[in-house]
């Protein structure tokens, strides 16, 4: 991004240069993670919340390997099929990351983890008034997302595609609309499988983008989390830049005077 | 005099501790978990004060790689 031109992206009050957020879950080591996080260029990062493993302390601790003074941790309510659930489960993250950022997910089922909206606007509206700073991840329903709008959530995260599908975004049409319902930041969570997904969203005119498998699941996710940072650097300048109309034929680009013919 | 309690799910057996003496005990770092005690959250604040009584039922969770 230009130097003149910061293009600061502010969510729930607090402001931050990169529009691309990462998760921790799937990488091969902790050394490929933080790397891989590097790359990215992310500020927020999301992490899930698990019961400590009380009778081997051996294995290793997530924080022990991020350096909290540089990321925001967004803590998820993964794995969550009932608003009650995710209300507990964001109450201890608030607790053990002393941070109210939640990405709120409630699931609806465990073949697609598609959210269940019903639960999810339940879990939203009790947490919201528990002073939490709510980022819902919500199907690409702009109606959902007004609704969530309205209840008090610092920004709607409808879905490109199923979690870890890879699939892209399905529904540019659905996610234009949310865009135009909403007045909090639309960020594309899930589905994003390489980097042109990325830039399709945010050539859109999305605000940011939350992945995890796409970066974490490619055969070098270092190398994917730069292409990452790059696309999505790259399609937020291309709509800001503004796109030409799609035209059926060509139009010449050099001039038609004085051709030698 | 020893305690039975449930912690994440399983039975086990403590002294009569604080919450913070045993989270030391598991070698658990105290800033780094979030503890329920019988459904509520307990405040970091009170662990050292908080003194673990028969058939208390803790939960102690921790952050770990996620989407």
């Amino acid at each position: 991004m230009p130097q003149q031109n910061p293009d600061k992206f502010v969510i729930g009050g607090r402001e931050f240069t990169s529009r691309l957020m990462v998760g921790t879950g799937k990488y091969a080591s902790m050394e490929q993670m933080v790397r891989a996080i590097e790359v990215s260029g992310a500020e927020i990062i999301t992490v899930a919340v698990r019961r400590v493993n009380i009778s081997d302390r051996s294995k290793e601790s997530l924080l022990d390997h991020i350096d909290l003074k540089k990321y925001t941790l967004l803590p998820n309510t993964a794995g969550c099929y009932t608003a009650d659930d995710a209300i507990r489960t964001c109450r201890l993250a608030r607790e053990a990351g002393l941070s109210d950022f939640v990405k709120l997910e409630v699931l609806g089922d465990e073949k697609t983890l598609f959210p269940d909206n019903e639960e999810l606007l339940k879990a939203a509206t009790v947490l919201v008034k528990e002073g939490f700073t709510v980022l819902p991840y919500t199907s690409d329903d702009p109606i959902v997302c007004k609704k969530l709008e309205d209840i008090g959530c610092a920004a709607v995260m409808p879905l490109g595609a199923p979690i870890g599908s890879g699939l892209g975004i399905r529904n540019p049409y659905n996610i234009r609309i949310i865009m135009d319902t909403v007045k909090v930041p639309v960020i594309v969570d899930a589905g994003v499988g390489t980097a042109s997904d990325a830039a399709i969203a945010m050539e859109l005119g999305c605000d940011g983008i939350l992945m995890n498998t796409g970066i974490a699941g490619a055969r070098d996710p270092i190398a994917m989390a730069e292409a990452m940072n790059l696309a999505v650097r790259a399609g937020r300048l291309a709509y800001l830049a503004g796109r030409i109309p799609r035209k059926l034929y060509a139009t010449a680009s050099s001039p038609i005077e004085g051709i030698i013919a | 005099m020893s305690l039975e309690i449930v912690v994440n799910g399983e039975s086990r057996t403590t002294p009569p501790l604080s919450v913070l003496d045993y989270l030391r005990s598991l070698e658990i770092d105290p800033a780094r978990v979030a503890v329920e005690l019988n459904m509520d959250i307990l405040p970091k604040g009170e662990y050292a004060s908080t003194l673990l009584k028969q058939g208390d039922q803790l939960e102690i969770v921790h952050f770990v790689g996620g989407g």
